[in-house]
């Protein structure tokens, strides 16, 4: 897979200047909320939580994919796993959200746990191809389960309840939660990334060979990024099932897949804000293209073919093109 | 006498009908440079996959400080002290020169599951990678990009990659190929200084830095082990001359 993510990985100089990036990023969605109400448009914050969900999902995405090199195409699953354990706990009366972030957590660990150790044996196509059918096996799950909805879905009763508190009910307080959750998303992984364990990690995405040869042997590693990534996407599927107050297996399709790797082709991959922008973008794009035309997937697909065309590093690479994200040394 | 440091015993390889290594068994004592020399697709890299572990054998024993290793990943051997340098060039491009020998330090120090503390603020680290680098004499290039280095300096970081992982016998795959004159004296220099503390099996197509440096020589044809011997010794036989040293001195 290095063919891949050898060209379109961000070399790992400029971190401060990512930071930057994140930090700039994270003001200007906090001022959102109070900007949606003076301009008389709540709407916009219902849109830009969607948008950090996908953040944080994108997020998860890129450190297998752009930091260990490994192409999931079956990462929605956990999406799905994070909703419906939002929708089986609350079903059984069980409505706070901290305890089914733990279960969401807890499911989508033990899924990539074991999916992963039989799909790290594979390399390269085969990788894509056996994450796409453990992915297809869990939303085929969802479907035939009649009890939840099946292929329709089912809503919630209500939204999910903070310690006992109704924080979430209003669309601002699941905004700033899920802003939170974001930012503890990115901070997490941007040390971890950095960490000795992420040494390991991009190392091995550079040479696995080269890391055996010094002493490592990958697949734990590997494995462990596999499930940590899985967990955090788990936790972005509680926030959509919590968002849209509904619950489908249409959250764990392969398209929804395939969409978070556009998410991440579109930003960058393997720089984490790459990550971040290009679900943001993507998000903002759907909602506000869609407006303009039922088409809007045609538009939607022009803005890729230019990125991929002039911009390999996708859209943290175009700013770093353009010296707009360059490094204070 | 004690028992040689490694002991290859009838090592087999084939692919379809070649035979790639074919009956090879030779042993490397402790503290020589034990140089395998031999014309190109005679078998040395492979030879050399085998003894690190990146290859199966078909048939044969490797026995390390008396162990049985043949069955061992690449990874448990390093940890025995068994290193390999690469023929290819084998970094990691986008991580920067230190890093890159930093990463082989951590490998064997500590727990490499840790997911918070910045691994570039370890000094620890640093400092032994750093040594490394002056050992090769890079240590001005640390904070370059290891994929923006020249072939030279490619070659001499993948030998402090090597160092660093602090190896008690080094398999080293054409250390001078592609290197300039005063590179390669510098890598030969080197390897003499560091024959005092490290076991080296060398190959190489280089005569001059073979017949300096090696010890012993054995020399590699179509898989097999043609001739084993001090340099003079090897130098002067007839099977050797005919089959690889009569064409070089001709060229």
């Amino acid at each position: 897979m290095t063919y891949m993510t050898q060209t379109l990985t961000e070399p790992r100089a400029g971190l401060a200047a990512r930071l930057k990036l994140a930090l700039a990023i994270f003001a200007l969605l906090a001022v959102v909320p109070p900007l949606a109400h003076a301009m008389g448009e709540p709407f916009m914050i219902i849109i830009a939580t969607r948008m950090m969900v996908f953040a944080i999902a994108a997020l998860s995405l890129d450190l297998i994919l752009g930091h260990g090199a490994m192409v999931s195409f079956g990462h929605a699953a956990y999406l799905g796993f994070g909703s419906y354990a939002v929708a089986i706990l609350s079903r059984a009366g069980i409505s706070d959200l901290v305890l089914q972030m733990v279960a969401a957590v807890l499911a989508s660990a033990l899924f990539a746990l074991v999916t992963g150790a039989i799909s790290l044996r594979t390399r390269g196509v085969y990788f894509i191809m056996i994450t796409l059918a453990f992915g297809q096996m869990a939303y085929f799950f969802f479907v035939s389960f009649s009890a939840l909805g099946g292929d329709d879905g089912v809503a919630l009763a209500a939204r999910s309840t903070v310690l006992g508190l109704p924080l979430l009910q209003g669309e601002t307080g699941l905004f700033y939660v899920t802003l939170g959750l974001l930012i503890a998303a990115f901070a997490g992984l941007y040390l971890l990334t950095r960490s000795r364990f992420g040494r390991v990690l991009t190392g091995t995405r550079e040479s696995a060979l080269r890391m055996q040869a010094i002493g490592f042997r990958p697949l734990p590693y590997q494995l462990t990024a596999y499930v940590i990534s899985a967990a955090i996407c788990g936790v972005a599927g509680v926030l959509l099932a919590n968002q849209a107050v509904y619950v489908s297996p249409a959250y764990m399709s392969w398209h929804r897949s395939g969409e978070m790797i556009v998410m991440l082709v579109l930003g960058g991959v393997g720089s984490l804000t790459g990550a971040m922008t290009g679900a943001l973008v993507t998000v903002a794009l759907e909602e506000g293209l869609a407006r303009f035309s039922e088409h809007w997937r045609l538009g939607f697909g022009l803005i890729l073919v230019l990125v991929a065309l002039l911009s390999p590093g996708g859209l943290s690479g175009l700013l770093r093109k353009f010296n707009l994200l360059r490094d204070d040394k | 006498m004690t028992d040689a440091l490694l002991q290859v015993r009838n090592l087999r390889k084939t692919y379809g009908a070649l035979k790639v290594t074919n009956d090879v068994s030779l042993d490397v004592h402790e503290g020589e440079i034990h140089a395998i020399i031999g014309p190109n697709g005679a078998g040395k890299t492979t030879l050399i996959s085998q003894l690190s572990g990146q290859l199966r054998p078909d048939s044969g024993t490797v026995i390390y400080t008396g162990q049985d290793i043949t069955a061992l990943d690449m990874a448990a051997r390093v940890r025995m002290g068994l290193a390999r340098s690469f023929q290819l060039t084998t970094l990691l491009p986008s991580f920067t020169v230190l890093e890159n020998v930093a990463v082989a330090v951590q490998a064997r120090e500590g727990s490499s599951f840790r997911f918070f503390r910045p691994a570039s603020t370890e000094r620890a680290l640093n400092d032994q990678a750093m040594e490394c680098l002056n050992d090769v004499g890079l240590s001005g290039t640390a904070s370059r990009l290891a994929g923006a280095l020249s072939h030279g300096e490619k070659r001499q970081l993948e030998l402090a990659i090597a160092l660093a992982t602090r190896p008690r016998l080094l398999l080293l795959d054409e250390p001078l190929a592609g290197t300039g004159h005063e590179e390669a004296a510098q890598l030969v220099d080197l390897f003499g200084r560091l024959k005092s503390r490290v076991t080296m099996m060398l190959i190489e197509h280089d005569m001059n830095a073979v017949f300096a440096l090696a010890d012993r020589v054995s020399v590699l044809v179509y898989g097999e082990i043609a001739a084993c011997g001090t340099p003079d010794a090897v130098r002067n036989d007839a099977k050797v001359r005919a089959a690889y040293l009569g064409e070089e001195e001709v060229a």
